[in-house]
């Protein structure tokens, strides 16, 4: 059986989910999106611009449906109320799409969530039968009672939203790995492949990225390079890694039949 | 009649239902939702559900995001 990724009851292939935002235009966010191998990509919510030309190209209509599962998200809300409203328009916009990510942010400058109206809005959001991926910041005990709410994922960030500054805190990361019985996935902070393979190696179930990417100077091969790290980080956490030995090497070759009898 | 779209007071000679409205906007080729004072207004809807003077509206897309 393959090695599959299960979100509220769905198997996706890749373990990598990318965002729509920041591309230079649809057609190179179509592109990353085919290099990445992604399964699930996130788009947002906003008030349509009025006045507009009505022959204006969507974004929708750039990722098939039936290739791609759509993940509405919150970006941009800062109240438990405005996520919640932003959802349910998603799900009428989706034709009754269940599967969204919550994120309810706590100040504009750090983009760091507000975890009070995060919780608040997950109560509701599951209660109406959202199934819910919930960003939030690496703290256990929040995301353990995100869980208890009944979140379908847990999405701690790896680092600040769009900063690139990769893996800060794997301890944490560790710690809601190994107490969560829902996928954990790394959201924000990746800024290259080395930290999506970082995030897999320590277990995490997925990575969810769009600023590494889009903001790449070469976004589609930065695309295909993550889906190779998502897949090696995978890989070797699968495969279990050698344990570490702190100051102590252990020759690969053998030890006998050297042909000089010199010893250090 | 006045009615609030999108945060916007906006001015329209009298419009009966959402789906008129959606047609006096010209966004009827678009994929979008719509809120009503606050309730969503399913799709199967707009050709039925009244509007009033002074309703607000929020008119949303799918747009690019992470």
């Amino acid at each position: 059986m393959q090695d599959q990724l299960v979100i509220a009851g769905k198997a996706y292939n890749s373990r990598l989910l990318v965002g729509t935002g920041k591309y230079r235009d649809f057609e190179q966010t179509a592109q990353a999106l085919d290099a990445s191998g992604c399964d699930i990509v996130t788009v947002a919510i906003r008030r349509v611009n009025l006045g507009q030309n009505a022959g204006e190209p969507n974004l929708l209509d750039f990722l098939p449906r039936n290739r791609y599962t759509l993940l509405p998200n919150t970006a941009g809300c800062y109240s438990a109320e405005d996520a919640i409203r932003t959802l349910r328009l998603a799900r009428e916009l989706l034709d009754d799409h269940r599967l969204v990510k919550l994120e309810v942010l706590g100040d504009s400058g750090n983009l760091f969530p507000n975890v009070k109206e995060t919780l608040k809005a997950a109560e509701v959001l599951v209660a109406e039968g959202f199934d819910v991926m919930v960003y939030t910041s690496d703290d256990p005990i929040i995301a353990r009672e995100l869980e208890q709410i009944g979140c379908c994922a847990i999405m701690p960030l790896a680092s600040l939203i769009g900063s690139g500054m990769g893996i800060l805190n794997p301890w944490n990361l560790k710690l809601i790995i190994e107490q969560s019985s829902v996928p954990v996935l790394v959201d924000a902070g990746v800024g290259t492949a080395s930290d999506a393979a970082i995030a897999m190696e320590l277990g995490c179930d997925g990575v969810l990225m769009n600023t590494a990417i889009a903001a790449a100077g070469n976004p589609v091969l930065m695309a295909h390079a993550m889906k190779l790290a998502v897949e090696a980080g995978r890989a070797a956490y699968c495969a279990e890694r050698m344990p570490k030995r702190f100051y102590s090497a252990v020759p690969s070759s053998p030890s006998e039949g050297v042909i000089s009898s010199r010893k250090p | 009649m006045q009615l609030r779209i999108n945060g916007e007071m906006k001015e329209f000679a009298r419009l009966a239902t959402v789906a008129e409205l959606v047609q006096a906007l010209e966004i009827g080729g678009k994929r979008i939702a719509v809120e009503l004072n606050g309730e969503i207004v399913p799709r199967s809807q707009h050709a039925v559900m009244a509007l009033a003077d002074g309703d607000e509206l929020e008119i949303v897309v799918a747009v690019g995001g992470g």
